[in-house]
């Protein structure tokens, strides 16, 4: 009996009795123990395991941060230094989540430049990278409405000046702006909807990461080489090999991000956010949190409100089209001489727009942050589009396998143009 | 190409952002709650109390401490008692429902000195003198700074014109300050016979407002260290299990 082999597809009953009934041990199985690695993957690899990590931290620690956390504007500031005073290790759930914040950005950046470097967006990938953007999105929502929470000046101020840039919208902005905030100026009733949908957001993040997760399953990964898994040689089980491997990331990760916790808590905090909101005073600089002050430089980088606005915008837009933009067939930037040093300056680019994205916008800053947002525009607009007309790719190897061993280099075939398509 | 101009224009403007500052680099000083092991010393923080009590509670407010907080550094119980019993706070309203007011408790939190904002800035100038609870966290180079900013009164350069109840400071944005010098040599007694020279005063008020604004410092240094040394001791084993099994990858 066909029906009886299935139930005895384990040793343990207890699985046996759940599998016949909902085959999730076997997705299991198949998604996160025999899964295929290509087995040349590196330790870029690693930051997409140790972003669903940090999540699941946050939305922890946020939970129980939560739980003390009083959302209104005459107590969030007491309330905030109340959970580092007088809560059972109050201090480190907030230093957890305020430092998490700061390295889940860090990650999330290393995991999108992996992306691009090696072309882990290019067919058959496109949607998992339209995925990845819009949880890129949606963090940088969480983010801005998590700093706004604990109701500092600059938290204040924040708020005032992103919520002010949706007035810059023709006709419906004004009115946008009052809906957005519930009342005509940053208050109460702002402070409590962006805690509302700051407590939201995070489990919409995990849902998408889950569909994120599911759709790089369909293919399997992407690899250093940028070339399709042959044969099951080319491979490795993601249990052990690639868990041992996520696990040592995740240990070097957990002494950097400790480091920071425990020694140096707030290096990555604005020190004006630990003076009360005060819609009397406006601080002598409003600086972002650094992690979104690349798209604050490009904003600040056009005179015009407006145009500002649409090109900040734009510049997170852009990314989704990315996979349509590049039209070369060779997928890691191993084997493009040329593109490969336009995407690194590319981070390069991307760096200084926020460090002049944190300084004031005048003289050479916003010379610089203008140079910066036309680089910007130019890699996606100009080279990304263009360049595969004059560069020639270098020939591909033959397999993974071949890579791994370190022969690929020597082997040179010709499958560069057909390979992918 | 670009890059290279990039990189240079990068150097250059970090050159001139040092330039900006007109007092020059923010001097450094030697806490005993610096670095990995950092602890703050208890006969420190009990002389900077007194130093707040005697010198800056006169208009700083430190509303987020409670006078039991005092029982971290050092102070006993009946201490404490004493301490707060010193204050008197609104309490109310009782069974006849009026408001009455009594000695503070333990349970209180510090008695601000000012009813009110409003009060604050009428009684000083227009000026609000901040509240002092999360004073190191809540300035750029934190302690340091505010160690600087208590001992920076001078003459104002020449030429310069300090405004009507302003004084001079060296470390203060813009120069100018509505705080009148307040600490001076002997300005203090110390009970228990240590120097008390400016200089030593302020140190000794500072390392209390540190301890106020981060009261977890010792905790949170000791527990890190553990931390840390779990994570580098299972990454070790981690590397070399891991090691073991890739060996048999070809």
């Amino acid at each position: 009996m066909s029906g009886n082999s299935k139930h005895r597809k384990y040793k343990n009953p207890f699985l046996n009795w759940i599998e016949f009934r909902l085959p999730i041990i076997s997705y299991l199985e198949r998604e996160y123990g025999e899964y295929p690695m290509p087995k040349n993957c590196n330790y870029f690899w690693s930051f997409g395991a140790l972003a669903t990590i940090t999540l699941v931290v946050m939305i922890l620690s946020g939970i129980f941060l939560a739980m003390n956390y009083t959302p209104h504007t005459d107590m969030a500031f007491d309330s905030v230094e109340r959970i580092m005073r007088d809560v059972n290790f109050g201090w480190l759930l907030r230093y957890i989540h305020s430092n998490g914040a700061a390295f889940f950005f860090i990650i999330v950046y290393i995991h999108i430049l992996r992306g691009m470097y090696y072309g882990s967006y290019k067919y058959p990938r496109e949607l998992n990278w339209i995925l990845g953007v819009f949880i890129y999105l949606l963090m940088m929502a969480s983010a801005f409405m998590g700093y706004v929470l604990p109701w500092g000046q600059m938290s204040y101020w924040g708020a005032t000046v992103i919520t002010n840039l949706f007035s810059a919208i023709p006709v419906i902005g004004e009115g946008l702006k009052i809906w957005l905030l519930g009342d005509y100026t940053v208050g109460n009733a702002t402070l409590n909807r962006f805690f509302a949908l700051h407590y939201v957001l995070p489990f919409v993040i995990l849902g998408v990461v889950g569909l994120h997760v599911a759709a790089v399953h369909v293919h399997g990964s992407n690899n250093p080489a940028g070339i399709d898994i042959k044969s099951k040689n080319d491979t490795v089980r993601f249990f052990p090999y690639m868990i041992m491997k996520d696990a040592l990331a995740t240990c070097v990760f957990g002494v950097l991000i400790s480091a920071v916790i425990f020694f140096g808590p707030n290096l990555m905090a604005e020190v004006d956010n630990y003076i009360p909101a005060d819609p009397l005073v406006t601080p002598a600089h409003i600086v972002p949190n650094w992690y979104l002050a690349p798209f604050y430089a490009i904003l600040r980088a056009i005179p015009d409100k407006l145009g500002g606005v649409v090109l900040m915008f734009g510049s997170i837009v852009i990314l989704f089209v990315l996979p349509w933009l590049d039209r070369s067939n060779v997928r890691s930037c191993n084997f493009r001489p040329i593109y490969k040093w336009f995407v690194m300056l590319f981070f390069v680019n991307f760096f200084i727009l926020g460090y002049v994205g944190m300084l004031p916008a005048e003289g050479l800053y916003l010379l610089i942050a203008r140079i910066g947002l036309v680089y910007y525009f130019g890699f996606f607009l100009i080279i990304t589009p263009f360049i595969h007309l004059v560069e020639t790719p270098k020939s591909l190897p033959m397999g993974i396998s071949d890579v791994y061993l370190g022969a690929g280099e020597k082997k040179p075939i010709l499958t560069s143009q057909k390979e992918i398509i | 190409m670009r890059f290279c101009i990039i990189i240079l224009i990068f150097l250059f403007s970090t050159n001139i952002s040092a330039a900006e500052s007109n007092s020059g680099p923010m001097p450094r000083h030697e806490w005993s709650f610096n670095g990995i092991t950092g602890t703050f010393d208890k006969a420190a923080l009990q002389r900077g109390f007194k130093v707040y009590q005697e010198v800056c509670a006169g208009c700083h407010s430190m509303k987020l401490l409670y006078y039991r907080d005092l029982l971290d550094i050092g102070f006993s119980k009946a201490e404490v008692k004493v301490i707060a019993s010193e204050y008197t706070v609104l309490d109310g309203p009782n069974d006849e429902g009026e408001m009455y007011e009594r000695d503070a408790r333990p349970a209180d939190r510090f008695v601000s000195p000012y009813l009110n904002d409003n009060e604050a800035r009428l009684s000083n100038n227009g000026a609000y003198p901040p509240d002092l609870s999360v004073i190191t966290k809540a300035r750029k180079y934190g302690e340091d700074y505010i160690y600087n900013l208590l001992l920076g009164y001078e003459e104002p350069p020449e030429g310069m014109e300090v405004g009507d109840g302003m004084y001079y400071n060296k470390w203060v944005g813009g120069n100018q300050i509505s705080m009148p010098e307040p600490i001076y040599d002997e300005s203090v007694d110390y009970d228990d016979g240590t120097d008390n020279s400016a200089k030593q005063i302020t140190k000794d008020v500072v390392t209390f407002l540190k301890w106020a604004a981060e009261p977890e410092l010792e905790v949170r240094k000791n527990l890190g260290i553990k931390v840390i040394l779990f994570f580098l001791v299972l990454g070790t084993v981690i590397y070399l299990a891991k090691n073991r099994l890739w060996r048999e990858i070809d």
